[in-house]
């Protein structure tokens, strides 16, 4: 191996790697590190706990869909006052449904999901030695975590967390005294939000940059794995949609807490009389947030999918099908996300020919998922598939992304939607589509890249009584749920019992309860099995998927800088499993091939740049940007 | 793929800046282009509130009514001069800036100190004058809940023969409550600009002292005064669209 020749490549980035010497204190290591693959552990372990809290309150809401009308003396002692005589409280289910999508969506599924993965990949499959402000990372977690503590602390209040739907729409969240929820739960509720935002953009801003500037010697954009064109595309969304949140949330707020109008019309309270607030529109903050919802709802399967590609193509052995059309896909699903959010608005009087407009973009949307449906079972096809569980979790992905996207068609349908808004169809398709699906994703990231972030490995066995258990629970409690939405049950109702016409269901109810309770004891496996392999794992080796990505050519135990001497510079695509050529069935990127001449073309450069090193005029870099992103012109 | 062991340094592959900036500069423009749409969403929900107005019986204000005052100049009718002072002050601190910029290019530590003083004094002055203008609408009755900027109809037929200079004065009589939304989107709006000016003039100040004490000299380069000149003029432009949108339009 001519390794010497790398030498050559001498960036800032290097100076960086010599600085670490000294061992940093334990709080500068483990609590306010600007470590990348530290902060993704921060990122990973809050997100798991704020998992399990959602699951939690999804178990306790499906309680009492299953048994409205028994009480439970555990509920109780667990809930106090929210639950007397062992019944939840309307208001405090309410609450719970609301929680639960808002920690699920946000919390587990952007931060957690987005967060550890592009902190822990981005930087090691690029080839970097951190992100490119290690400080704004530390930041964004810190300003996720405070989040977090701010929408959790809402349950400690008088009148509880906020209840009006993970949305939470006008004018329920924006009159403090529509429901009890609507007070200080729905004030905490935005701040929490708000900080989320900002955690999201210092987080998206870094990720962007990194993945643009930071990439090493050979790694064009069309040699990056997938998972990273995927965290990319992700940050783009996350930083054009949330600060539209952001709009949204400052107008609520006003409106909350000074007076103001801009999302109540006329109103009557009932108790209170008319408000005097008037002369705004409940619609426009649909809009608003709607234009941050729908790219937030590929914010949230973007990574996944991403993350799906590298392990199905590592695990079967063989090339992904189609990098091209798989990146391209990515692309036209992230610029169609932000023109379909009127696709949630279809029964809110919008103008038909707007409503017919929206359909068919959302419509449209079916072909590239189709695409990367297809190449992933291409991929899969004739290939020397390994059962791992990381594996079985991302064809998990692909069979729920089928299954739940299928009803995406029907959901898109203006007409067919004006039936099934808001019931339980609505709720089984996106469970499957972005909740089941997505989930999927993250455990199979897990279960990949474990050995990369601790060293250790995961118990396979555990890992597929896991696998199964959940994967059959995820059926077994969304798929029941069509049924019911296309026979007119509606979501968030408390006490169906009430409801003569949905007797019928009930029996249903109870079996979605108890699935969903295997589904939850399912994830106590996946949490001994995590937690003990942390410190009591066996030592992973250092290539244990025989990957080809980046990542691996950096040591088992975690430097500061990524890799000790100088950053591996790369040589072809991510993909060469299986070729006929060698005895070996993957070729790493960084691998200098036999008897294969090693040159640089030109010299070498330092990354640092500045503006009077331009050699190349701005109008070329801008097109052949625009070449290399939509035609991915070899570099 | 490729097989052979070549190492391309072409612009996208890898191992330099594909847009040949830094990546502190490359993060301002990414920063920007988020905050861009922050300011989209507001103007947006402005748009569509204001839209929902036409034709309607309490209709909309219009602006060369409600701000036609200029300070010393009581009672006299003054059609939006004022703003278009402050609008002249703020792209003349942008201009400003722009020379701060170029003279670090030049690495004249003297004249990138000269200038951003005078940038971080016009963004001083356009708050100053913000300020006044606030008072002044606040005076007249706009708040974050009402807003009394609609004429009796009398009143409004006197206000359509107003003339540049015509001595102006209201009774309360004259006045009724007009739509809400005018002034509360009036103080978030140009608010969170205000905030971000503010923002920029504590930034153009914190910059300035470190080229006072030299840092940027030692550095090599002032490439820290370029990233802030993008956000001033960054607010500078949002402020175009502020202008036209709720002032000329």
């Amino acid at each position: 191996m001519s390794t010497e020749t790398l030498t050559a490549t001498h960036t800032h980035q290097d100076e960086h790697a010599h600085h670490e010497h000294h061992e940093p204190s334990f709080i500068r290591k483990y609590v306010f590190s600007t470590d990348h693959k530290m902060i993704s552990k921060q990122f990973l372990i809050t997100g798991i706990i704020m998992g399990c809290l959602g699951m939690l309150m999804s178990l306790l809401f499906r309680i009492q869909l299953a048994w409205p009308d028994e009480s439970f003396g555990f509920l109780e002692s667990l809930l106090g006052k929210w639950a007397k005589g062992g019944k939840i409280d309307p208001n405090y289910y309410m609450a719970l449904v609301t929680i639960h999508g808002t920690i699920m969506v946000f919390y587990v599924l952007t931060a957690g999901l987005s967060g550890t993965f592009s902190n822990l990949l981005i930087p090691l499959q690029v080839g970097a030695r951190d992100m490119a402000s290690p400080f704004m990372n530390m930041l964004s977690y810190w300003f996720f975590f405070a989040s977090s503590v701010v929408l959790l602390s809402s349950f400690a209040v008088e009148t509880g967390p906020a209840s009006s739907g993970w949305t939470v729409y006008p004018p329920l969240s924006a009159l403090q005294k529509a429901m009890p929820g609507s007070g200080l739960g729905t004030t905490l509720w935005l701040v929490a939000i708000i900080l989320f935002i900002v955690s999201a953009l210092l987080g998206g801003i870094n990720y962007i940059v990194t993945v643009l500037n930071m990439r090493t010697k050979g790694m064009s954009m069309n040699r990056l794995p997938l998972t990273i064109w995927a965290f990319l595309l992700t940050a783009c969304l996350g930083l054009l949609s949330f600060p539209v949140l952001l709009g949204a949330g400052l107008f609520l707020i006003f409106d909350r807490s000074f007076g103001t109008s801009f999302y109540l019309s006329d109103i009557y309270l009932n108790g209170i009389g008319a408000m005097t607030n008037s002369g705004g529109s409940p619609i426009m903050y649909q809009h608003l947030f709607w234009f941050l919802g729908h790219p937030e709802v590929y914010i949230i399967l973007l990574p996944a999918l991403g993350i799906t590609s590298e392990v199905i193509a590592t695990n079967a052995r063989k090339p992904i099908f189609g990098y091209s059309a798989m990146v391209i896909s990515l692309l036209s699903i992230a610029v169609l996300s932000f023109i379909v959010w009127g696709h949630h608005m279809f029964i809110t009087g919008m103008n038909p020919f707007l409503g017919t407009v929206f359909m068919y973009v959302t419509l449209i949307i079916a072909v590239p998922s189709a695409v990367k449906t297809f190449n992933y079972l291409a991929t899969l096809w004739k290939g020397n598939i390994r059962f791992t569980p990381a594996m079985m979790f991302a064809i998990g992905l692909v069979s729920f992304f089928i299954s739940g996207g299928l009803t995406g068609i029907y959901l898109g349908n203006a007409a067919l939607d004006v039936q099934l808004h808001d019931s339980y169809f609505v709720v089984a398709h996106f469970h499957l589509v972005m909740g089941s699906a997505a989930i999927f994703g993250m455990f199979s990231g897990i279960y990949h890249w474990f050995p990369k972030m601790f060293g250790r490995m995961m118990n396979n066995t555990l890992g597929s009584i896991h696998f199964w258990l959940t994967f059959a629970s995820a059926y077994m409690v969304f798929f029941p749920m069509h049924f019911m939405g296309l026979a007119g049950v509606p979501r968030r109702y408390y006490q169906f019992s009430l409801i003569p016409e949905f007797g019928i269901w009930m029996n249903v109810n109870i079996f979605i309860t108890v699935s969903a309770f295997l589904g939850g004891a399912a994830q106590l496996l996946f949490l001994y099995n995590f937690f003990r392999s942390i410190f009591k794992g066996k030592p992973a080796t250092q290539n244990p998927w025989e990957s080809n990505t980046l990542e691996w050519s950096a040591p088992i135990k975690h430097l500061h800088g990524n890799w000790p001497g100088d950053i591996p510079a790369v040589y072809r695509g991510p993909h060469e499993y299986s070729r006929p050529d060698r005895d070996l069935d993957y070729f790493p990127q960084h691998e200098v091939g036999n008897g294969e001449p090693v040159h640089y073309e030109a010299p070498a450069e330092t990354q640092k740049t500045y503006a009077s090193d331009n050699k190349d005029s701005a109008t070329k870099v801008f097109f052949s940007s625009f070449a290399h992103l939509f035609l991915l012109k070899k570099a | 793929m490729s097989n052979s062991a070549t190492v391309s340094t072409k612009t996208w592959a890898g191992g330099r800046s594909p847009f040949n900036v830094s990546y502190g500069k490359l993060m301002m423009w990414v920063f920007l282009l988020s905050d861009a749409f922050t300011f989209s969403s507001l103007l947006v929900g402005y748009g569509a509130i204001r839209f929902s107005y036409s034709g309607s019986a309490t209709p909309w204000p219009e602006p060369s009514t409600v701000f036609n005052h200029f300070p010393f100049a009581h009672g006299i009718n003054l059609p939006l001069l004022f703003v278009s002072l402050m609008t002249f002050i703020l792209i003349f601190s942008s201009v400003t800036m722009v020379l701060a910029v170029e003279a670090g290019h030049r690495n004249s530590k003297a004249e990138v100190a000269k200038y951003m003083v005078y940038t971080i004094l016009g963004g001083a002055a356009f708050l100053s004058c913000q300020a006044w203008e606030w008072t002044q609408f606040i005076h007249e009755g706009g708040r974050l809940d009402s807003n009394l900027f609609n004429f009796t109809n009398e009143a409004k037929i006197k206000a359509d023969h107003l003339k540049l200079f015509d001595h102006v004065h209201w009774e309360l009589a004259d006045k009724q409550p007009g739509p809400v939304p005018f002034a509360s989107l009036f103080f978030i709006v140009t608010g969170f600009h205000g905030f971000h000016v503010l923002s920029g003039v504590v930034i153009n100040i914190v910059i300035w002292l470190n080229v006072v004490r030299g840092t940027y000299e030692r550095r090599g380069h002032y490439e820290m005064v370029e990233k802030v000149g993008l956000y001033w003029h960054f607010v500078d432009l949002v402020w175009v669209f502020v202008f036209t949108f709720y002032y000329l339009i």
